[in-house]
């Protein structure tokens, strides 16, 4: 409950405060434009996205397509409600015009978003819009414009609806951005696995790898340039780092006889951590790239993996057996003592930090279950999101407030596909993937 | 030979039976990358990978979450490490599996601690590190495939695959 008090803080702190709604509870009291959120029940917020307005021939295509990303993304968060276009009374016919505000409350349109598109010479993809708040009869802000390539037109939506939606929520945004992840094939004794990017929503997927060796658990850096992911290239398990613009790899930190998975980068793109199994034992090290300089920063003769720092870079959150189940433990960057974090009953694997820094999630499996949860960063206040036969591997949007995770049917037909949740844990959707898919990691919003 | 074949017989009698035969009926490969490809020689050549992964038993299988080898195991790998002592020309991986019960990367670690435990036991028995090298699997490649203890019980493996060539 505490993340839904935090939420509606945020939300609460939009600015705002200058609109009048008369929705939810402001119905008396005429408030912001805001969306309500009480004892985990949200009452998405209804808007309406006329098709786009194409400013020449060219941009006829791009107009509509643009306009349904930007109510999908919206739709998508839970968060908002789209009114479909049957029942509109007005029409918008020129992106200038006056906006109809009565029109649009008849039929309970809180926001109205409204669009152009043209399409210059050489194929550049212009791309303007305007939020309205309905009910206060005034713009949400000012109207912005993108521009890209006619190629990016499904960008030029996802950025339309960033804006409009951290506009409304207050929240950072998140639409404008990629998922590497594993693309599937096979029966479950003989998975194929390749290397895939795609884009947030499923779309535009691209393989990095081919079929050949097994891949497993990509993360991105920082910035969204590379990749790191474990391999069986060699034959044995390694970290690779791959560098996304033209696909060159080159494994990390090739000792022979041993064994390496489940990297991740440091806050700054420097630093790798890895977990490294040298005579059956795994323990946490960090790796620099530059210099190719291997720190080791955990030894214990049990299981040590699956470090994640915090978005400051001054600790590690990790997973170590050494109670005699899995269980997490924070601690400094450059090693040192350990503590524990983890209280409930069950085993507790995969933690990742948030990019907010307020939480942790984390995959736990109890009483025959899995589940995806979140736990403050002193461990408390554990709340768990998702339960089914298996859920696993959290990655957080770069707003903090979705997570991405592998689900996995039982069976010798189980398959494994990706969703989401929200960290109010109400808004659980499978993201759609052509082929079965496992290990999400969400990259930065795309500059 | 013969007292590792009463060995098995007498585990298979006390329903350990599973333990040290898993790998004879399901005729599946070894599970991981290796285990094809190794077919020189009949299963009734002594000397042979076949003889090996058939008759003596390529595998030995962990209770949940360990690497603690079990008396059937350990007499699985007493058979192993005098067959690679007597048949020196060749050389071995091991792979560490684990159940599907489990997140992809703690089984990986968990395997590579069941590929080390088969492989500090032959090395004890006197088979020169050199020639042994671990791989872990993790979850990744069940050869068997339900959803059920009866299946996650054959998926926690250690299997020595054999290869040819000395150690290097």
């Amino acid at each position: 409950m505490t993340c839904l008090r935090i939420l509606t803080l945020v939300l609460a702190l939009t600015g705002l405060s200058a609109l009048t709604s008369s929705y939810a509870l402001a119905q008396e009291d005429p408030g912001p434009l805001r969306i309500t959120i009480e004892e985990g029940v949200i009452e998405p917020l209804p808007f309406a996205v006329p098709d786009f307005i194409a400013e020449n021939g060219a941009a006829k295509e791009y107009a509509t397509k643009i306009a349904r990303v930007v109510a999908a993304d919206l739709q998508g968060t839970g968060l908002f409600r789209e009114i479909p276009k049957d029942a509109f009374i007005s029409a918008v016919t020129s992106f200038d015009s006056p906006v109809q505000y009565a029109d649009w409350k008849a039929i309970n349109a809180q926001a109205l978003i409204t669009g152009a598109v043209s399409v210059g010479s050489g194929g550049r993809l212009t791309v303007k819009f305007r939020v309205y708040d309905v009910f206060s009869g005034a713009p949400l802000g000012k109207g912005l414009q993108f521009g890209g390539t006619t190629g990016s037109w499904r960008r030029m939506g996802h950025k339309v609806a960033d804006a409009v939606y951290s506009r409304i929520t207050g929240e950072g945004p998140y639409f404008d951005s990629r998922v590497v992840f594993i693309a599937e094939s096979g029966p479950k004794n003989a998975r194929k696995k390749r290397l895939a990017i795609m884009d947030y929503d499923g779309a535009n997927v691209q393989y990095l790898t081919d079929d050949r060796s097994l891949v497993l658990a990509p993360r991105f850096s920082p910035t969204g340039d590379r990749i790191l992911y474990t391999s069986y290239e060699s034959g044995f398990p390694k970290v690779y780092l791959l560098d996304v613009a033209n696909v060159r790899r080159r494994v990390l930190d090739d000792q022979p006889g041993t064994m390496s998975f489940a990297p991740r980068f440091s806050p700054n793109g420097r630093t790798v951590l890895l977990s490294l199994s040298v005579g059956g034992n795994t323990d946490i090290f960090s790796y620099d790239l530059a210099s190719g300089q291997r720190k080791r920063l955990t030894s214990a003769p049990s299981i040590e993996i699956a470090p994640s720092f915090s978005p400051d870079g001054s600790q590690i959150v990790f997973t170590s057996d050494r109670s005699g189940t899995s269980q997490l433990y924070i601690m400094p960057s450059g090693g040192g003592e350990p503590r524990r974090i983890s209280g409930g009953k069950g085993r507790y694997n995969t933690p990742v930090w948030s990019p907010r820094g307020d939480l942790i999630a984390f995959t736990k499996q109890s009483k025959g279950s899995f589940h995806i949860g979140v736990m403050r960063v002193d461990g408390s206040e554990e709340r768990l999101l998702t339960t089914s036969f298996l859920d696993e591997g959290p990655t957080w949007s770069p707003n903090g407030r979705v997570i991405m995770f592998t689900r996995e049917t039982a069976g010798a037909s189980g398959s494994s596909a990706l969703y989401s949740v929200d960290i109010t844990g109400r808004v659980l959707k499978r993201v759609p993937t052509n082929t079965p898919a496992s290990d999400p990691a969400w990259s930065p919003l795309l500059k | 030979m013969r007292h590792i074949h009463k060995i098995i017989l007498l585990a298979a009698v006390l329903g350990l039976g599973a333990c040290t035969n898993a790998g004879r009926f399901d005729g599946a490969g070894a599970g991981g990358a290796g285990g094809a490809g190794m077919g020189a020689g009949a299963t009734a050549d002594p000397r042979s990978p076949a003889y090996f992964k058939e008759t003596i038993g390529d595998r030995v299988l962990f209770a949940v979450d360990q690497s603690t080898l079990s008396d059937a195991a350990r007499a699985t790998l007493t058979g192993q490490a005098r067959w690679l002592l007597d048949n020196p020309e060749y050389t071995a991986i091991i792979e560490g599996h684990a159940d599907e019960q489990g997140t992809r990367e703690y089984n990986l670690a968990l395997g590579a601690r069941r590929a080390s435990a088969v492989k500090e036991f032959l090395v004890a028995q006197g088979i020169a590190g050199t020639r042994l090298r671990t791989v872990s699997y993790g979850k990744e490649r069940p050869i068997a495939i339900c959803s059920e203890e009866s299946c996650y019980a054959k998926n926690r493996r250690a299997v020595t695959v054999i290869t040819a060539g000395a150690g290097s």
